[in-house]
This record gives structure tokens, C-alpha cells and sequence, in this order.
């Protein structure tokens, strides 16, 4: 069963550019996506596809001047506001993407054990920190003290102590060493293995490809592919939209062959295919109007042109 | 590590006392400079009203007698080692010692001044909170519309108003002075004392709380848009919680040292709402001393105000080193 489906989710800020003209940017549009209980699904996207957004749209944590729409439903049921406060730190957890998550004037030790529900909070937070390699004397560390990655193997922990059936995380390995990013992946795969779900967001499409099932990849705001990561083999055969050929062309032990052009800024989006301006089999058609998301080869994409 | 950690509070407080020092030094040459160039005559003022039975023998005696014939930098050596010595000299008005002076309406300013310390500092700190949680309702608009109309009210003019409204019309305190007039001053109550603060500290109130209400207002929409209360809110933490784990935290320091910062201006509004309250503390003192040229009382109160500033920011730079642990605990990597 689906744990967690976004469907057809669209979020927009509202900006004041010069002469107090009122812009609407629409960062997220049309984005579909589903987590099956008992997987690990990587969402893969460049800087700025919406990733972020995505995860906080989720809990229901968007700043106030974004506009929402579209459904997300929980274990089959929409998500409301009050749901999604009841859900936050007990059935879906977060793993944020910097230190900046952490309170800066509280020690890390009591941040982790504010997500311990049950139990002894403290033998939880000791335990959780002996697994991820971090010393007897960190929990009692401001997070300045921190180095880059005892910070994400922190935030990692405040998700682990957690009794949450779902996990996402944001960008979660960088900056840590082979061991500890090891440590972590073995965690969601048991975590996943034991009828849990994690959405592991991600820019690096190998390391994705490592522990995931799925992978669903993101393009200025959108989803444009969703393939099982069997598809991932040779030159790209089996992979359905021209974008993620090229992210997996583009790969060093691959052709290595980078993509020309960059993602469109959400206040400049073209308006048929987004991928369209930087697209080798784009044709006029393209141009005419954004194409669906369908169903192709037990995968999903974004492109008319697929096969 | 540990030593370093020591050591750096050490350099600071050190480094502060001789920032002081030459502060003071240059503080007490300049006013002593600006006194000697002033119209006041010392003579004139230390004799008042007898001065046309003074004649010009007596006067050059009197003027030799306190070292008035000397050059100026020699005054200003021989005043500054009787200073050393503790010696600030006597009052001519009051015809005591000016230290006596100062340390009796030194405890009546204090009084007064740490009353509207704190009520204005607690009272300001609340507001900013309200309006900040109610961002953008009406109770925010009138908080931030009462901030910034009362940061621009002269001290004067609030103390009249306090006075004219509570004193004189409603008769429910007494117009001025720290103490009932006509009172001997062992008859005078714990009560009567009470009664003849509450509206100068009233005033000083009505105005400090501007400043610390706006700064923590702003500071608390900061943290309540901050990653790490989202984060904080992404483990389920919400409401009152939320708040006093975060929030509270992460703005009770800014106000502490704004508050702390705030001494000088709050000196300053002292000697304003004392002298329209006629209340018998430094800064009525300070205006007396310059009105009728007492010049030993007004360098003392130069100095003494110069010590009481300081000292403030001092609190302030320290409340920083000692409470936020990002000062206080070394990187221990
Ligand atoms: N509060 C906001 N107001 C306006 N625009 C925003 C806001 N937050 C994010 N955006 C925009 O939304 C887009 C998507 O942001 P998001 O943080 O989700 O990207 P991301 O995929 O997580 O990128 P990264 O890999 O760098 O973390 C970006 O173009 C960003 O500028
Ligand atoms: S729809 Fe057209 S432009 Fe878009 S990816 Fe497919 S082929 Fe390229
Ligand atoms: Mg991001």
C-alpha cells in the first residue's frame, strides 16, 4: 500500500519585484509522487528543483507566504493541517539539510532527545550516538562546536530515536565518511526492511542508486521520471526521459558527457515542456503545452517523445 | 584550552579597565577645561547673594586660598591627585563633601532608575513577545504604533503630562520631591517613599519600554521563521513548548544586553524626569550644580555618570560573554 502520495502538488510565492509588482513564483507545479511502505525512494533533482520544498510541504511546514495546492494523502487519507501537526516527530520524521536545523543555543544532546516519544530519552540519545560514532562529550556540545559532519550524524539521530514510520531525509551524507554513510544507508534499508518508508533526497544520482528502489527524478519543480533503478544499467536504454539519460551520461564512469544549458529560474519558466529549451528531441509539439505525467514500462515520465 | 578560556574573560575585563581609565582621565581633563572657559565664576558662586560685601583683597585671598591664581594645568594636576586621593572636594551649594553628595542622591537615582529598569525591561520584553506572536493583528499594530509615537516623546514633556493627569487631576500621588514635605525625615514611611517613585518611574517606564518591545519583536519573528524552528516544529514541537524551548531562549539574550545597553539613556531620562518631579537624586543635582556653577559637585557628577555608563555597557559586553555559550565555551575541536 502507498504510505505517502503527492499528487499533483503545486506551491507558489507571491514576491515583490521592482515597481512593487506582484510576481507569483511558481516553484513547485504539478509534481506527483509515491512512497510504498517497506521502500526507499531517492528523489534526485539539481539545486533548486524544489527537493527542499517538497519535504516541508509534506509536514506542512511551508512559510506562510507560499500558496499550496493539490493533495497529499497519508496512509490513504488527505493530509489537513491538524493532521499533519499530529503526524510531525511521530509518524513522519524529518532529517534536515544543514546545522542551521539546530537550535543554536541548545545543547545537541537534549535537541535529540526532544524526538524520543517513548522510553528513556536519554539511553535512547547515548545509544543512538554510540552507533553513529559520535563521543560521550557531544551531546553536551553547542551545534558551533560541531563539525560538519557530527552535525548531519546529529540530525540523522534526532530521526533515528524517533518512533516514526516514515523518514525523509535531506540530503543527509554529505561530508561524511565512507563508515559513518555506510552506518546511515544500513539504517534506512533496516528502517524501510521493517515495513517503514524513507525518501531519501538527494543531488548525487550514484549514491541514490546505491540503497534505493525507486528513484524519482526532479526538474525545476517538477517530477519528470520515475524508474525502478533496474533501469539504470548500460547507456541509458531503459531510462524513459531524455533529462535523466543525460544525468546518467553525464556520470564520470559513464560517457561523462555534460549537459548543456541550466535548469529554468522559477520566475522564467517555459511554457510547454520545461525540459524542452535544452532537449535534443524536442519538436514544436513540445513547446505547446507541459506534458502529462504517464505511465510507461512499470515507470512513469514526463515527455511525449518517451518510449 | 581550559586555560585560554579563562584567560580570555581575564583580557577582556582588562582591557575594558583601561579603556575606562583613559576614558575618565580624558573625560575629567575635558570638563575641567570646559568649566575653567565657562562664564561661571567659582568665587561669585561659592558666595552668592554676599557678594557685594566682598571686597577685592578678600576676593584675591579667597582665590589664592583655593588655587584659583595658578595656571590651569596646574589646578586641573592639583584637583585630579585630590581626586586620586578620593578627595572630589566640597559642594558649594550644599556646603559638604561632594562625595556625600553624590552617594546620598546616588541611592535615591538608583532607586529610581533600577525600578524603571526592570519594569520597563520586563514590561517592553512582554509586549514585543504579544505583538511578535500576533504579527500583522490589530493588538501588534497597536504595540508597534505605541513603540515607535512614544520613541520620539521628549522625557519632559511624558513626566508633565504623568504629573498633570495622576497628581494634579486624579490627586492620586503626590506632585514631587522623594519625600511628604514638612515631614521629619525620621517620620518619613517605607510607604511615602514608595508613593513619590511610582510616577517618576512611571514616566521613565511609559518611554524605556520602546525600545526593547521593537528589538524583541523583530528578533522573535526572526526565530519563529528560522530553520531551526521549523525544525523544532517538524518533531512535533508546537505552542507554548515550542516557545519557551526556542524561542525564549534565543531572544532573552539580545533583550538582556539591549537592556543593560540602554543605562545611558535611561541616566539621561533620569536627570529629565527628576527634575520635573523635583525628586532629590543625581540628576536634580546635576542640573543645580551647572545652574549655579558649583563646579567640585558637577566634575564629581561627571565622573560619577561617566562610572555609571560605563559600567552599564560593561554588564551588557559581559552578560554577553557569560550567557551565550557560543562566547563562553571555546571550540573544543
Ligand atoms: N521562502 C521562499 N520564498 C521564495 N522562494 C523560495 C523560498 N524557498 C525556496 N524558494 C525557491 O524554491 C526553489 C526550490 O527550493 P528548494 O530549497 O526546494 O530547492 P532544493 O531542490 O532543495 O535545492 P538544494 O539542492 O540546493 O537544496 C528555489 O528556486 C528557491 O529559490
Ligand atoms: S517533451 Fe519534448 S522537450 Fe520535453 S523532454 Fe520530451 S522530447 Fe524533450
Ligand atoms: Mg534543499
Amino acid at each position: 500500500m502507498s504510505i505517502l502520495e503527492v499528487e499533483n502538488l503545486s506551491v507558489s510565492f507571491k514576491q515583490y519585484t521592482d515597481g512593487f509588482k506582484e510576481m507569483n513564483h511558481k516553484v513547485i507545479s504539478s509534481l506527483n509522487v509515491t512512497l510504498e511502505a517497506g521502500e526507499i525512494l531517492a528523489v534526485v533533482g539539481a539545486s533548486g528543483s524544489g527537493k527542499s520544498l517538497l519535504a516541508h510541504a509534506i509536514l506542512g511546514l511551508l512559510p506562510s507566504n507560499a500558496n499550496v495546492s493539490g493533495t497529499i494523502k497519508y496512509k490513504g487519507e488527505e493530509l489537513t493541517p491538524t493532521r499533519q501537526s499530529g503526524l510531525r516527530g511521530k509518524e513522519i520524521a524529518l532529517v534536515p539539510q544543514s546545522v542551521n536545523y539546530l537550535d543554536p543555543l541548545m545543547r545537541v544532546g537534549s535537541q535529540v532527545r526532544t524526538s524520543v516519544e517513548n522510553g528513556d530519552a536519554v539511553a535512547a540519545q547515548r545509544k543512538v550516538f554510540e552507533r553513529y560514532r559520535l563521543g560521550k562529550e557531544v551531546e553536551n556540545m553547542y551545534p558551533f562546536q560541531l563539525s560538519g559532519g557530527m552535525a548531519r550524524r546529529t540530525l540523522l539521530s534526532t530521526a533515528m530515536v524517533s518512533d516514526a514510520k516514515v523518514i525523509i531525509a535531506d540530503e543527509p551524507t554529505p561530508g561524511l565518511d565512507p563508515i559513518v554513510i555506510k552506518e546511515a544507508l544500513d539504517n534506512f534499508r533496516e528502517f524501510a526492511d521493517s515495513g517503514c518508508a524513507v525518501m531519501l533526497i538527494t543531488h548525487d544520482i550514484e549514491s541514490a542508486l546505491q540503497i534505493a528502489d525507486k528513484i524519482a527524478v526532479f526538474y525545476a519543480g517538477t517530477t519528470i521520471e520515475v524508474a525502478s533503478i533496474e533501469n539504470f544499467v548500460g547507456k541509458g536504454e531503459e531510462i524513459r526521459h531524455p533529462y535523466t539519460k543525460a544525468l546518467w551520461r553525464a556520470l564520470p564512469q559513464n560517457e561523462f558527457i555534460p549537459i548543456p544549458g541550466s535548469q529554468p529560474h522559477p520566475s522564467s519558466l517555459p511554457p510547454g515542456c520545461l525540459f524542452a529549451p535544452r532537449c535534443e528531441m524536442a519538436t514544436p509539439e513540445c513547446r505547446q503545452a507541459p506534458p502529462e505525467m504517464r505511465e510507461l514500462r512499470d515507470g512513469m515520465v514526463r515527455c511525449i517523445h518517451a518510449t | 584550552m581550559r586555560k585560554t578560556k579563562g584567560g580570555k574573560l581575564g583580557l577582556f575585563i582588562l582591557m575594558k579597565g583601561i579603556r575606562m581609565t583613559t576614558l575618565l582621565i580624558a573625560i575629567c581633563f575635558i570638563s575641567f577645561l570646559l568649566v575653567k572657559n565657562s562664564p561661571i565664576d567659582p568665587i561669585q558662586a561659592y558666595i552668592g547673594a554676599d557678594m557685594l560685601k566682598v571686597g577685592p583683597e578678600q576676593r584675591e585671598k579667597i582665590a589664592e586660598y583655593w588655587g584659583l591664581d595658578q595656571p590651569v594645568i596646574v589646578q586641573f594636576l592639583n584637583w585630579g591627585s585630590a581626586v586620586l586621593k578620593g578627595d572630589l572636594g566640597t559642594s558649594m551649594i550644599f556646603r559638604r563633601p561632594v562625595i556625600d553628595v553624590i552617594s546620598e542622591r546616588f541611592l535615591n537615582s538608583l532607586v529610581l532608575m533600577v525600578a524603571a529598569w526592570v519594569l520597563s525591561g520586563v514590561i517592553g520584553f512582554i509586549m514585543g513577545v504579544i505583538a511578535a506572536m500576533k504579527k500583522g493583528t490589530w493588538i501588534d499594530r497597536i504595540i508597534k504604533w505605541y513603540c515607535f509615537t512614544l520613541a520620539s516623546t521628549p522625557t519632559f514633556w511624558m513626566g508633565l503630562l504623568v504629573l498633570i493627569v495622576f497628581a494634579v487631576w486624579l490627586g492620586w500621588f503626590p506632585i514631587g520631591l522623594g519625600v511628604p514635605a514638612g515631614v521629619l525625615s525620621e517620620n518619613v514611611t517605607m510607604m511615602d517613599r514608595i508613593q513619590h517613585l511610582i510616577l517618576p518611574v512611571l514616566t521613565l517606564s511609559i518611554l524605556g519600554v520602546a525600545n526593547v518591545a521593537l528589538h524583541t519583536r523583530q528578533k522573535l519573528i526572526d526565530v519563529l521563521t528560522s530553520d531551526y524552528v521549523l525544525f523544532a516544529r517538524a518533531r512535533g514541537e508546537q505552542g507554548f513548548v515550542l516557545f519557551w524551548r526556542h524561542g525564549l531562549r534565543n531572544i532573552a539574550l539580545p533583550a538582556i544586553t539591549l537592556q543593560f545597553a540602554a543605562f545611558s539613556e535611561l541616566f539621561g531620562g533620569a536627570v529629565l524626569a527628576e527634575q520635573v518631579f523635583s525628586y532629590p537624586g543625581l540628576g536634580q543635582a546635576t542640573i543645580e550644580a551647572g545652574l549655579r556653577g558649583d563646579v567640585p559637585l558637577l566634575l564629581g557628577l561627571v565622573i560619577f555618570s561617566a562610572i555609571f555608563v560605563f559600567v552599564g555597557n560593561l554588564f551588557a559586553d559581559l552578560s554577553y560573554h557569560i550567557l551565550d555559550p557560543r562566547m563562553r565555551e571555546v571550540r573544543k575541536l
